[in-house]
Order: C-alpha cells, then structure tokens, then sequence
C-alpha cells in the first residue's frame, strides 16, 4: 500500500478550486476507484456519475491529467503517481457540480437526427436479408457507449463553442450508421451539410484518439460522409445530371 | 438493444426525467396516484402525479459486497412497492453468478460473461482439473456432456453433443467454485481459473475466433487486469448478479395488488422462480416490459388522477431532509459497507440458520444507525445523501431477503441452506410472501403455488 495525491476539480455553476486528497492505493486500481474512496472516506458529498465500472455505461467521463479518459478504465499504474493525479469534469458541457457535466445538449442534438427509416421486408414473413460485411461496417458505429469524450475534445466545441452550428463526432457517426445501414432509406445529406455542419470538423483526428471503444470517427465515419456531401452538393457532373433528371422529370 | 431503444424513444415523444430518485408511492385511498421524489442536479423535491406507475428499477445487488451491479441496484422498487402494499415474493431466490471477475480488488464482482464458457471456455483449480466434471447433479446428468471432447463439440454447434459441465446452472457452478476454493484449490486470489486460450489446440485461428466473439471480454481483461485471455486464463469467482424474487404481480397485466401500481423486469418476480437461467432476463423484460407498459396506458385511461396528501408529502419530505440536520452524524458510506459484508458473509451463498438469525440482529442495529446518519454539503448533487436515502431501501429489502431464506428450510434453485441441504417437496408447493402489516412490521408467510392453468399444463405436456 501506497499513498497518492489526486487534485480533484470541486465547485459548481459559479465556479470551483482544484482540492487536494490523499488517498491509500493498492495495485490494479482505477481512477475511479480512488475518487469513489475519496468520496467514502473524506468527501461525502464529491458528486461524479458512474455505473458499470466496465467502461460500457459511458458515465463516468472525466479529464484525468488533463487527458479526457473514463475514469473506470484509467488504470492508476499508467499515471505519474509521484506528482498529484488532477481530475475535473470535462471542458466542453457546464458544471452542475463537480466532477458532474451538463450533457443534456447530446439527447436534444440527438433528437433531431432523422430517424432509421428501412426498406419494405425482403422476405413474406417480414424479415430482411443483409451482407455481413454491410452490417461490420455499421457495427463500429454502434460500440459507441455515448461517454461524449469525443465532444469534449473536439475545438469546434471546446474551444469555438459551436453548438448550434455542429453536432460534434459522436453525432457524425450516429448518422453514418444511419447513412452506411444497408436497409436504412431516409437521406441526411442537406442536413448534414447545413444543420449539422459537416464542414466544421477539419480532420483533426483528435476525437479518434479519445474513443474509449476505439472507434475510427474520422476515417470510417466522417470523412465518407464529407465525401457523400461533397458528391451531392460539389460535383459538378452530379450536379448537371440531378439537374437534367430533374428538367426531364419536370 | 439499450441504444435500439433509446434511438427508437426519442423519436416517440416520451418525456424522459433523468437522474430523478423516487422516495415514495402516493396513494389516494387504496390506488396509487404518483410519486414523490427528488431530482439530483439541485436536490429539489418533485412530485409526480400519474394515473398508473410501472417500476422498472431492478434489482438489489448492492445490498452484497461482491456484485455485478451498478450503485443503482438498491432495491428501490421492491421497496417502494413494499412501503405501499405490495407483496413480495420469494425474496430468497438470489442468483450468484458463478463468474466475475476476482482480481485486481477495485473491479471484483464485474461481470464475466456466460459466453465465454459458452464458446468453449473451462473451469479448471490450481492443480489444473476440469472439477465441473467430478460433480454433475444426477437430474441433469441426461443432459450433460460426460467427456471434453463432447463438450467442445456442443460449443461448436454440434447439436447431437450434450452441453460441458460448465454451463449447469448458475447456482450449482458458484457452489463448486466455493468447494474449490475453500478446500485449498482455488487461484492465488481467491477464484478459479477460466481458460478460452484453451481452444487454440482445437483452432488455427483460436486468437482471432476469441477476439471476435468476446471482444469486451477480451478488452475487459485486457485494460482491467493485464491479462490476454487469447493466452492465458482469467481468474473467476462467484458475484451477486440478479433476484429472482421480487415484486408480486398478476402475470397478465403485471399489475401488484395495489391499484395502478405495475412493475416489469428484475424488480418484478415470477418469471424465473427458484433459478434464472442465461438471457431469460432480456426476454422477461421485453415481452412483460411491454405487457406492463399496455396494461398501465389501459388502466390510466380508465382512470382519473387521483387526489395528492400534502401532509404525506410534508411527512416524507421533512424525513428526506432529516440527516441534514446532524451534520456530526455517522457516515452513510460506513453504514452501507457493513451493510453489505453481513449480507455477503451471513445471507449468500451457502447460508443456516444461525447465521441468519445473527444477520437479522445486525439489521435491527442498521435500522437505528440509518435513523442517525449525517450529511456534508448541500443539496445539490450529493451523494452523500443519496446513499443516505438509498439506504432505507437497501435494508428492507436486505431484511426481507433474510426473513424469506430463513422461512424456506431447504435448499431449491438458487438458495442453498447447509443445515436443510435437500429438496423438501411440501415447500416446493409454496411461495413465500413478504408484505408490511398494519404495526409497521415485516410479515413473512407462505402462500400455496397457484394451480397451473390448463394451456399451461398442455404446452409443458407436449415439450415432454
């Protein structure tokens, strides 16, 4: 046993201090573990969520060393333990109360995502028939486990404060896995474009590199939707063609 | 399946109040007419009024040190259910997953998979001995594979080949587990060892096969606890994982025997009787989640609001505040922690009587300690005070839990009492029944099984 120092983030809406806890840590611990004992031992009243403690709730969401991490899978045998571990809620939502974010604009961005719309059954008895390497490909979107590390660390969020303006990745990928879902039908391009601003994101990558289920937001979901935006709205062939088919139609 | 729902109810235009905790039913006469509770983010008071209530709050893992669940699983449904008249049934029954995970210490308890044992996965001691095998249950002896090589070829799909030993019922695994262990052949940190690597003798590709089809399993292991389980095996013991007992509902409507009051899933009980087997909890919540939901609307249209008793409120508001007032009182998370290791130690697994009797005692104490506990800080997202709160619940359900064990002497599904180690067929005729009496004390009796309808008795006639 061993003792470490962590400099938790205490305050509310008005503001708040970095306060110092010492704290016994044995081996195998997790962030988590620490401020949970913290909260038993000294601070009764440290608000922070968590559930699962298996990093599929997506609860506990932090930035720990100022790195956005889940705290349930933060092991401590990866931190300097020999200078104070800092943990503080994360940038990009309001403070309730500590270490406890408002992220309440995630469920009222998502709300507004047109919804999965399949094709008619394939089959009489009301079932489809997929490809399974149509169904991987969506598959990785749906391992998000909403934590929204990946809205925390995004600038256009976190430091623009675009919230009216972007939907941030974990967003982008709900609709490439609504978009890439082999029966869905309805189209998401416009809003994507324009609602949702696609265009905002500049391929940092950042969000990629937070991902706690390691998702590959950029490459397997944002950018092929930069690129089905760019075909709709920016090729000038497509252009021509919708514009033909439309005249002939008309 | 919880992100398919949560996609398709935004869409549906359901008002979601989060991170709210329920303190109390209100009745008007004999109905339930809402509920009285708190949001978290400023610890305001609320009250709900409602034409009917469906609890879905699970179950009550925490009342045990060593769980697969959540904080959330306090019992709050069974208690609310309890404190407004319902009846609980068969209390006793809780399941012991035989599987969570035993080191390193802060994720002791996290859920191990059934799947890993279902793709091949073996439960071997120290001296390295499939001892699943030195100990079949004669009633599933029939249906169980009597050799490995059988085994594997069921985790392979082979539907001529019996199932290993390893996937008897959940109970019956965790009680060999605890045999191992306690007679000197567990692991170095109290469990046993569950080897997938194994496979690779069967497999080219063994390493891809487990990363596929465990890939949280392998993740698991891999963050929590160093270990790649495509190599090497995992350390397992048994964890409190689900009660079969629960709130007493009509199986139809899942309505309890208070009007309006309606609840579905781990909180609800029935459907699994003495021992849950693997899944049946996802398919109990979708198809009596969605009875209870049809039922509940039906009664609500049926039905006007009912009146709200202030001076209940009042009552219920002012005991919810009361730890604020000693501000040098005991700490919750103490209370909640020895709270926890007597359930573990004198109601868990393998239980007697005297123990019991000894755990019951300890309860009475918590009763008098829950009245003296202390909070810091203010209202505002607490949890401090939330635990505080919680804690009520916790220990009626720990009491009602203790009372049910100790009424059915024998040992059926999931209970296992060392001082009465058989069957007894006259309590396998009974249910027992948990319910509040008019002096405010915890009233324990027997209820015959309800006769088998005949559509019932006809569809278990023709799988015979």
């Amino acid at each position: 046993m061993s003792t470490a120092v962590f400099k938790i983030w205490r305050g509310d809406r008005s503001g708040g201090e970095f306060r110092d806890y010492a704290t016994e840590v044995s081996e195998g611990m997790v962030v988590l573990d620490a401020v949970n004992q913290i909260q038993a031992t000294q601070a009764n009243d440290l608000a922070c969520r968590w559930n699962c403690k298996a990093g599929k709730c997506g609860s506990c969401s932090a930035e720990v060393n100022g790195m956005p991490k889940l705290m349930c899978m933060t092991r401590l045998s990866e931190l300097p333990l020999e200078k104070p571990v800092t943990v503080e809620p994360m940038k990009a939502f309001p403070v309730l109360k500590d270490l406890v974010t408002d992220v309440s604009w995630n469920f009222r961005v998502k709300k507004k995502i047109k919804k999965f719309k399949p094709r008619p059954p394939d089959a009489p008895d009301g079932t489809w028939r997929m490809q399974q390497q149509d169904i991987d490909r969506v598959q990785e979107f749906r391992k998000c486990i909403e934590c929204f590390l990946c809205q925390d660390v995004c600038h256009v969020l976190r430091d623009h404060r675009m919230y009216e303006k972007f939907i941030g990745p974990r967003f982008l990928i709900h609709v490439a896995a609504l978009e890439m879902h082999p029966l869905d039908t309805a189209d998401r391009i416009e809003e994507l474009r324009n609602a949702q601003g696609i265009g905002y994101c500049n391929i940092t990558k950042c969000c990629t590199k937070v991902c706690p289920e390691g998702i590959e937001i950029t490459d397997n979901g944002i950018i092929p939707l930069k690129e089905r935006v760019v075909d709709d709205f920016y090729d000038p062939f497509g252009w021509f063609w919708r514009w033909i088919k439309k005249k002939l139609k008309g | 399946m919880i992100r398919t729902l949560q996609d398709h109810g935004v869409h549906q235009g359901i008002d979601v109040h989060m991170e709210q905790t329920i303190l109390s039913l209100l009745k008007d006469g004999e109905r339930v007419v809402g509920a009285f509770g708190y949001e978290r983010e400023r610890g305001r008071f609320k009250i709900f009024r409602a034409k009917a209530v469906v609890l879905a709050t699970g179950g009550i893992g925490r009342a045990y040190k060593i769980t697969s669940n959540s904080w959330e699983y306090t019992g709050d449904g069974h208690a609310l259910a309890y404190e407004a008249g319902a009846e609980l049934l068969d209390m006793e029954f809780i399941q012991f997953h035989p599987t969570g995970m035993v080191w390193p210490p802060s994720v002791m308890g996290i859920l191990v998979t059934e799947g890993v044992r279902g793709d091949g996965g073996i439960l071997t001691n120290k001296k390295g001995r499939r001892f699943m095998f030195d100990d079949i249950p004669e009633n599933y002896r029939t249906q169980t594979a009597d050799n490995e090589e059988e085994g594997w070829r069921y985790c392979q799909g082979d539907k001529n080949a019996r199932r290993p030993p390893e996937l008897l019922t959940r109970d019956h695994v965790s009680r060999c587990i605890v045999r191992e262990v306690k007679e000197g052949r567990g692991s170095p940190h109290g469990g046993v060892f569950l080897d997938i690597s194994w496979i690779k003798k069967k497999l080219p590709n063994a390493e891809e096969y487990i990363k596929r089809k465990l890939p949280s399993m392998y993740h698991q292991f891999k963050q929590l606890a160093d270990i790649d389980i495509t190599r090497e095996p995992m350390e397992v013991g048994p964890t409190t994982h689900y009660i079969m007992g629960g709130v007493r509902v009509d199986p139809d409507t899942q309505m309890s025997r208070v009007a309006g009051l309606f609840a579905a899933g781990e909180c609800a009980a029935g459907i699994n009787g003495a021992n849950r087997l693997g899944g049946n909890s996802l398919s109990d919540l979708l198809v009596f989640g969605k009875r209870a939901g049809e039922f509940a609307a039906k009664f609500a249209k049926e039905n006007s609001l009912g009146n709200v008793d202030n001076a209940k409120v009042d009552v219920a508001a002012r005991e919810a505040l009361a730890p604020f007032e000693q501000s040098r009182g005991e700490n919750p998370y103490e209370l909640q922690q020895n709270l926890q290791e007597i359930m573990q130690d004198s109601v868990g697994i393998v239980r007697n009587e005297t123990e019991m009797k000894s755990a019951l005692e300890h309860l009475g104490k918590f009763w008098q300690r829950v009245k003296r506990l202390g909070i810091t800080g203010n209202r505002e997202f607490n949890p401090g005070w939330h635990t505080a709160l919680d804690l009520k619940n916790l220990l009626t359900v720990s009491e009602a839990i203790t009372r049910a064990a100790l009424e059915r002497k024998e040992s059926r599904g999931a209970q296992f009492r060392e001082d009465y180690p058989n069957k007894d067929d006259a309590l396998g005729n009974v249910n027992t029944m948990v319910s509040k009496a008019a002096d405010g004390s915890m009233q324990v009796r027997r209820e015959p099984l309800p006769e088998m309808p005949d559509y019932l008795k006809q569809v278990i006639d023709e799988m015979k």
